[in-house]
């Protein structure tokens, strides 16, 4: 590998100071964490940096963390790859509950467009600046964010069916 | 508000009075979808046309979706498997390995070196299965049947050795943690081999057939074409961001299952148009039959399964007769396996591009969260900017070669 998780690290905390954090290496991927405000200068570093090189988004989605405190309980979470030294990074940004919002990245990726649209379908998250913040698999009338995990998998007026031993649900978490 | 939020048909409305009011041409709106024959799979394009000419498009996606995500949430890990078997249909192996290695590599398990080779198998079979469908309908919506009518047999003869493998043919289900549910059985591996001895020479027929086809590149050549740097923005992965030049492929960039013992080629196109996105992908059958070989040339002896008891179901018959079997059977069927707090991202190389699958556990009997990467639903964002401008009849060849799978797309 020839560019060094170290090398990613320390240029970003040279750049971009405390607004990077949590650096850590899970399994093949280094992780950090990036405050959402900065999000979209980091990603636009990471890309046009002549040694970091992060020329293609993989990922975009989000996850629901309702025990967190409330200003962590949403997360967007993106996959980055640099194809020229095959390094892949995931980036994590914590969002508040009770607003969970964050600059779109489709002016860097075209290909975050659906990807955000999706997260913002499912967890309600708002993509500011994004061109078409619309639902995309769901119809457009529903009002839940159904990836939410206060959101049911089924009809809870179901008798039929107990689930409780096999699987996750609200109350069973 | 944006234009952009309003329905299409509003929106296209506008622009169609707006027009005529200008210059006083006819626009029309056409809806394309969401059944069409053509567009194989349940996608609406609603689209703007002057005549045959397509001025604008937008997509509605979703029709199918089965909100895999959330159910995967609330099922245990060996339950999961079923769910990819239905992401991309067409290849529904390289699903079910791509699932069974991110939960190895999230619960540390390794894998003997003859599963490794045997998922490279069946994982090359199910990109041949998945390249005859594509190619060979890519023909049919040219307007060539004879060459689907002789291709698709061998697509049924792939899934007869699937069936000798895990009894089912399209939503496959095969495998477990570690390896596979049982050993392969002669008869699975002389089908193999009946199957590596008389698919290449149709494969060649059907290349014969349609390669140098004057109308099939009249149809194909300079349609629907994408540049390799929008491509690598639009997040094209697979054979047709390949078809655009870029040799990006994940089994050569971050070898799984052993890819890196095999010798083989990446085919790459030039100018990304529906004639490369055909070329790469017959190339790619050739590469994928020769990965096979040398599997079967070079495969190891040894057990079709890791020795993981935690994981893998132990055979039935101890199941009733010894006390730790039963355990171990008990605790598996509920779930209440061992699982590490982590999360992991792995990518295989489906069918068309990076199938990748994002796992974070809790230490639960169910994901925490569990995100699919479906290469279908991100590249066919690009569909519209590429068929701007050309014939309507263009549009449903450039579908056909992006090989946009229904079941993907929507998960």
């Amino acid at each position: 590998m020839a560019l060094e998780t170290s090398v990613i690290q320390n240029k970003l905390i040279e750049k971009f100071g405390l607004q990077v954090s949590d650096f850590v290496q899970i399994h093949d991927i280094f992780t950090f964490e990036v405050t959402p405000d900065s999000i979209v200068e980091v990603m636009r570093y990471l890309k046009e940096d002549p040694t970091l090189r992060f020329n293609f988004l993989t990922d975009v989605c989000g996850i629901h963390y309702p025990d967190y405190e409330v200003n962590r309980q949403f997360a967007v979470v993106y996959h980055m790859h640099n194809w020229i030294d095959n390094v892949r990074i995931r980036i994590k940004c914590y969002l508040n509950a009770e607003n969970p919002e964050i600059d779109t990245v489709t002016d860097l990726f075209l290909s975050a467009n659906w990807q955000e649209r999706e997260t913002y379908d499912f967890y309600g998250i708002i993509f500011k600046g994004h061109p078409q913040l619309k639902r995309i698999l769901n119809m457009d009338e529903m009002t839940s964010f159904p990836l939410r995990k206060e959101f049911p998998l089924e009809d809870g007026g179901r008798t039929d069916k107990d689930d409780r031993f096999f699987g996750r649900t609200t109350q069973n978490r | 508000m944006s234009d952009l939020l309003l329905p299409p048909e509003k929106r296209y409305a506008n622009i169609i009075n707006q027009r005529r009011n200008e210059d006083g041409s006819e626009l029309s709106i056409l809806n394309l979808g969401p059944t069409h024959p053509a567009t194989h799979g349940i996608f609406q394009n609603i689209l703007l046309m002057d005549g045959e000419r397509i001025v604008d498009g937008e997509g509605t996606v979703g029709y199918i979706h089965r909100a895999f995500e959330k159910i995967a949430e609330n099922r245990p890990f060996y339950q999961i498997n079923v769910l990819t078997d239905r992401l991309n249909y067409c290849s529904s192996p390289i699903n079910n390995m791509g699932w069974w290695m991110t939960l190895e590599k999230a619960l540390g398990v390794e894998v003997p070196k003859r599963v490794q080779y045997m998922r490279v198998i069946v994982m090359e079979l199910a990109r041949i299965a998945d390249h005859i469908i594509c190619n060979s309908v890519l023909g049919v919506d040219t307007g060539a049947l004879t060459g689907f009518l002789y291709v698709f047999q061998y697509r049924e003869k792939i899934y007869e050795i699937y069936e000798e493998i895990c009894g089912a043919r399209l939503t496959t289900n095969m495998g477990r943690i570690g390896g596979f549910e049982r050993d392969w059985s002669p008869t699975a591996w002389a089908k193999l081999d009946k199957f590596m001895e008389e698919f290449p020479p149709i494969w060649e027929q059907f290349e014969n057939l349609l390669t140098r086809n004057r109308i099939f590149m009249d149809r194909t050549i300079n349609v629907g074409a994408i540049s390799a740097e929008k491509a690598i923005s639009y997040g094209f992965t697979g054979p047709n961001l390949r078809a655009a030049g870029i040799d990006y492929d994940v089994r050569a960039m971050q070898p799984y299952s052993s890819y890196e013992d095999f010798d083989f080629n990446i085919p790459v196109g030039k100018s990304g148009d529906t004639y490369d996105r055909f070329c790469v992908r017959n190339q790619e059958v050739w590469e994928s039959l020769s990965i096979i070989r040398q599997a079967l040339a070079k495969m190891p002896e040894g057990p079709y399964h890791a020795d993981v008891p935690d994981y893998y179901l132990p055979p039935k018959e101890d199941v009733y007769t010894t006390m730790e079997s039963l355990i171990y059977h008990f605790k598996i069927v509920m779930g209440e396996v061992p699982v590490p707090l982590t999360e992991v991202y792995h990518a295989v190389e489906g069918g068309n591009g990076e199938l990748g699958f994002y796992l974070i556990t809790d230490g639960s009997r169910t994901p925490y969260r569990l995100h699919f990467r479906r290469p279908c639903f991100i590249y066919y964002q690009a569909f519209n900017e590429m068929v701007k401008g050309q014939m309507l009849s263009d549009a449903i060849a450039t579908l056909s070669s992006l090989n946009v799978i229904a079941g993907e797309l929507d998960a």
